[in-house]
C-alpha cells in the first residue's frame, strides 16, 4: 500500500512537470510578440531588445523555462500586466470563490444524482428507470452555460425570485452567510450540479443494476437477510468505482465551471480567465490554468489512493 | 517460403475475418435500427443537417439581413415566426444557417483527434515499451488538464476565431481517444492471430494495418461517438465565450452570446439557440449509446 502510494507520488510529479511546460508555451504560442502588451508605440528596436533582456526574453527558451519554473515554485507567478498586482493575490481568492461555488454544486449534485441512480437501479419498475435515464441524459448533454440563462429568465425574469448574477456580500466566508449569501448561490450551484448529477444518476443506476445481478446477492436472499442488509452489501460492492467518478466530476467542476461563472458573473477562476483572456494577460492567465490544473491532478491521485485502500482488487502495479 | 507461409496465414484468417467483421457490423446496424429512439434522434440530426446544407434553399429569409426597426420581435410574429434577433435578422434562419458551422465544430476536432489520437495510440500500443513510453507520458500531460480549461485556455492564447478553437479542440479530444486506443491495442497486439502474422515474416504496419485496425477501430469509433455531444457544448461554448466564430456568422454559441445582453427584454429569443445545442447534443449522446449497446452485444 506505502509502496503503491510512493509509486502515484512518483508518477504524478513528472506529469505537474509537464503540466507547466505547456502552461509556460502559452507566452510563446500566442501570436505577436511576448512583450508586445508593455511595449510603448512606435517603440525603437533598441527600447525593443532592452525590454526583452529585461523580462529575460532574450535568452535561450531551456533557460527562460527553468528561471521562470524556479519562480512558479517559490509561489511567484509573475505580475498581472493589467492590475499590476501578483497573480498569487489575483489567483487565490478566485480559486476560493470557485472552489466555494464547485462544492455547493458537487454536494447537490452528488446528493440528487446518487439517490436517483439508487431509486433507479432497485426499481423494478420500467417507468421509474427509464425517467431516471431520461434525467441522466439530459444532465450530460445540456450545455450547462445555456441551463444557467434559462435558469435567470425563470427565477430572476420571470419570477422575480432569486438574484440573476454575482456573489453574495460574505464572498467564501461561509461563517457568515445569511439568506442572501445563499439566494446568490442558489442558481449557480444547482445549474452547475447538473453534470454530476446526471453522470452520478447514470453510472450509479448501472452499477447497482450490476451487482444485483450477481450471485452473492441471491446467496444473501437465500439465507434470509433482510433487505436492508441486502442492500448494505450492494451498495458497498458498488462504492469503488462511483468514489472514483465523483472525484473525477469534482476535479472536472474546478476547472469546468467557467462558462457557469461567466452567465451568473461568479467572482471565481473563470472570470479571472476571461478577463485575462480578454486583456492578453498572460502570466494572470498561466497563474491561473497552473493552479487549476494542479488542483486537477492532485485530486485525481487523492481518489485514486482512495480507491486503493478502499478496495485492494483495483490496485495496479 | 516464408512468403508462402504467409499468404497460407493470411488467407486462413482473411475468410473468417471478413465473415466476422461483415455480420458484425450488419448486426450492429440491425440492432440501431430497431432502436426507435436511436432512429429518433437520427432523424432529429438529419433534419438540422440537411436544413444547415440547403441553407440557402429551406431557410425564409436573408440571415444577415439587419432591420432596426424589426428588433427583437418575439417568436411566431408575421414572417418570423421564431421572432427576430438583437439586430433584426429572421431568428428561424439564423439558427438554420447556424448548424453549419455549429455541427461542423461538433463534429470536425472529433473526427481529427480520432485519427491523431488514434494512430498515436495504435502505434504506443502495438510497439510497447519505449515507443509507448514516450507517446503516452506526453498525452497524460495534456490528460492533467480539465477539458473545459483547457480548451478555453488554448483557444484563448491562440486568438478568437474559427480555425483556432478547431485546433484547441482537436487537442483536447486526443488523449482520451490516444488512452482508448492504446488499451485496446495493447490487448489485441498479444492475440494469437497477431503471433501467427509475425511469425510469418510480416511487417509492422502490414500487421497494424491488416490484422490490428480492422480489431481496435470498432472501440475506438465507439467511444468517439461518445465525444461528438461533448464537443458540440464546448466549441458552442468557446463561441459563447467569444473565442470561436466572429459576428456576423450564425452560430448558436455565438449567438447566445450577442443575445444574452437580452435576456431581461426577449427571453425567450435569448434562449432559442442553446435549445437547438441541446436538441443536437442530446441526439449525438443516444446515438452513441445506442451505437455502444449495439456493439456489447458481440457475444
Amino acid at each position: 500500500m506505502h509502496l503503491y502510494i510512493l509509486h502515484r507520488l512518483l508518477y504524478t510529479l513528472p506529469i505537474i512537470v509537464g503540466v507547466t511546460v505547456v502552461c509556460f508555451s502559452f507566452i510563446h504560442l500566442a501570436p505577436g510578440d511576448p512583450i508586445s502588451a508593455v511595449l510603448p508605440e512606435n517603440a525603437s528596436p533598441q527600447v525593443v531588445a532592452e525590454i526583452k533582456a529585461a523580462y529575460g526574453f532574450d535568452q535561450p527558451l531551456p533557460v527562460q523555462y527553468l528561471k521562470w519554473l524556479g519562480h512558479v515554485v517559490e509561489g511567484d507567478f509573475g505580475t498581472s500586466i493589467m492590475t499590476h498586482r501578483s497573480v498569487v493575490s489575483e489567483v487565490l481568492p478566485a480559486v476560493a470563490n470557485t472552489a466555494l461555488l464547485a462544492i455547493a454544486a458537487i454536494l447537490l449534485g452528488f446528493t440528487f444524482g446518487i439517490s436517483l441512480g439508487l431509486i433507479a437501479g432497485f426499481s423494478n419498475r420500467r417507468g421509474t428507470d427509464q425517467s431516471v435515464t431520461a434525467f441522466a441524459v439530459a444532465g450530460i448533454s445540456i450545455p450547462h452555460y445555456w441551463l444557467g440563462m434559462v435558469m435567470v429568465v425563470v427565477f430572476a425574469v420571470l419570477l422575480r425570485a432569486l438574484p440573476a448574477t454575482g456573489m453574495g456580500p460574505a464572498g467564501t466566508n461561509v461563517w457568515l452567510f445569511t439568506a442572501d449569501d445563499l439566494r446568490h448561490l442558489i442558481l449557480p450551484a444547482t445549474t452547475l450540479a447538473m453534470i454530476p448529477a446526471g453522470v452520478l444518476a447514470r453510472s450509479v443506476r448501472a452499477m447497482v443494476a450490476e451487482v444485483r445481478r450477481q450471485e452473492f446477492v441471491q446467496t444473501l436472499r437465500g439465507k434470509g437477510l433482510g433487505r436492508a442488509r441486502v442492500f448494505l452489501h450492494i451498495v458497498k460492492n458498488a462504492a469503488p468505482p462511483i468514489l472514483a467518478i465523483m472525484g473525477l466530476q469534482f476535479a472536472q467542476l474546478l476547472g469546468g465551471s467557467i462558462l457557469v461563472e461567466t452567465v451568473f458573473a461568479w467572482p471565481g477562476t473563470g472570470f479571472l480567465l476571461n478577463a485575462a483572456i480578454a486583456t492578453r494577460d498572460l502570466p494572470l492567465l498561466q497563474g491561473t490554468v497552473i493552479v487549476l490544473a494542479t488542483f486537477f491532478v492532485l485530486t485525481n491521485l487523492v481518489v485514486d489512493i482512495l480507491q486503493t485502500a478502499i478496495d485492494p482488487r483495483v490496485r495496479r502495479a | 517460403m516464408s512468403a508462402v507461409a504467409e499468404k497460407a496465414v493470411i488467407a486462413a484468417t482473411k475468410p473468417a475475418r471478413g465473415r466476422a467483421t461483415g455480420g458484425f457490423w450488419r448486426r450492429v446496424a440491425r440492432h440501431v435500427l430497431r432502436d426507435k429512439v436511436a432512429l429518433l434522434c437520427a432523424a432529429i440530426l438529419g433534419a438540422i443537417a440537411l436544413s444547415a446544407i440547403f441553407a440557402p434553399w429551406v431557410a425564409p429569409a436573408d440571415p444577415y439581413k439587419t432591420s432596426m426597426i424589426r428588433r427583437l420581435l418575439p417568436p411566431f410574429s408575421p414572417h418570423f415566426i421564431l421572432g427576430t434577433d438583437e439586430l433584426g435578422r429572421d431568428m428561424l434562419s439564423r439558427l438554420i444557417y447556424g448548424g453549419r458551422v455549429s455541427l461542423t465544430m461538433g463534429l470536425l476536432p472529433v473526427v481529427l483527434a480520432t485519427v491523431l489520437g488514434g494512430s498515436l495510440g495504435v502505434i504506443a500500443g502495438y510497439f510497447g515499451r519505449h515507443v509507448n513510453m514516450a507517446i503516452m507520458r506526453i498525452i497524460d500531460v495534456f490528460y492533467a488538464f480539465p477539458s473545459v480549461l483547457l480548451a478555453v485556455a488554448m483557444a484563448g492564447v491562440l486568438g478568437a476565431g474559427i480555425v483556432n478553437s478547431l485546433i484547441s479542440l482537436t487537442l483536447v479530444f486526443i488523449p482520451p481517444i490516444a488512452r482508448v486506443a492504446e488499451s485496446v491495442t495493447t490487448q489485441v497486439r498479444n492475440q494469437d492471430y497477431v503471433e501467427a502474422a509475425r511469425a510469418t515474416g510480416a511487417s509492422a504496419a502490414r500487421i497494424i494495418v491488416q490484422q490490428v485496425l480492422a480489431n481496435v477501430t470498432g472501440p475506438i469509433l465507439t467511444y468517439a461517438s461518445s465525444l461528438v455531444s461533448i464537443a458540440i457544448i464546448i466549441s458552442s461554448g468557446l463561441s459563447f465565450l467569444g473565442l470561436g466564430a466572429a459576428p456576423p456568422i450564425a452560430d448558436w454559441g455565438l449567438m447566445l452570446n450577442t443575445l444574452r445582453q437580452a435576456i431581461y427584454v426577449a427571453p425567450v429569443n435569448a434562449v432559442l439557440p442553446g435549445a437547438m445545442i441541446f436538441a443536437a447534443s442530446v441526439s449525438f449522446n443516444l446515438l452513441s449509446d445506442s451505437l455502444r449497446t449495439a456493439m456489447d452485444v458481440r457475444a
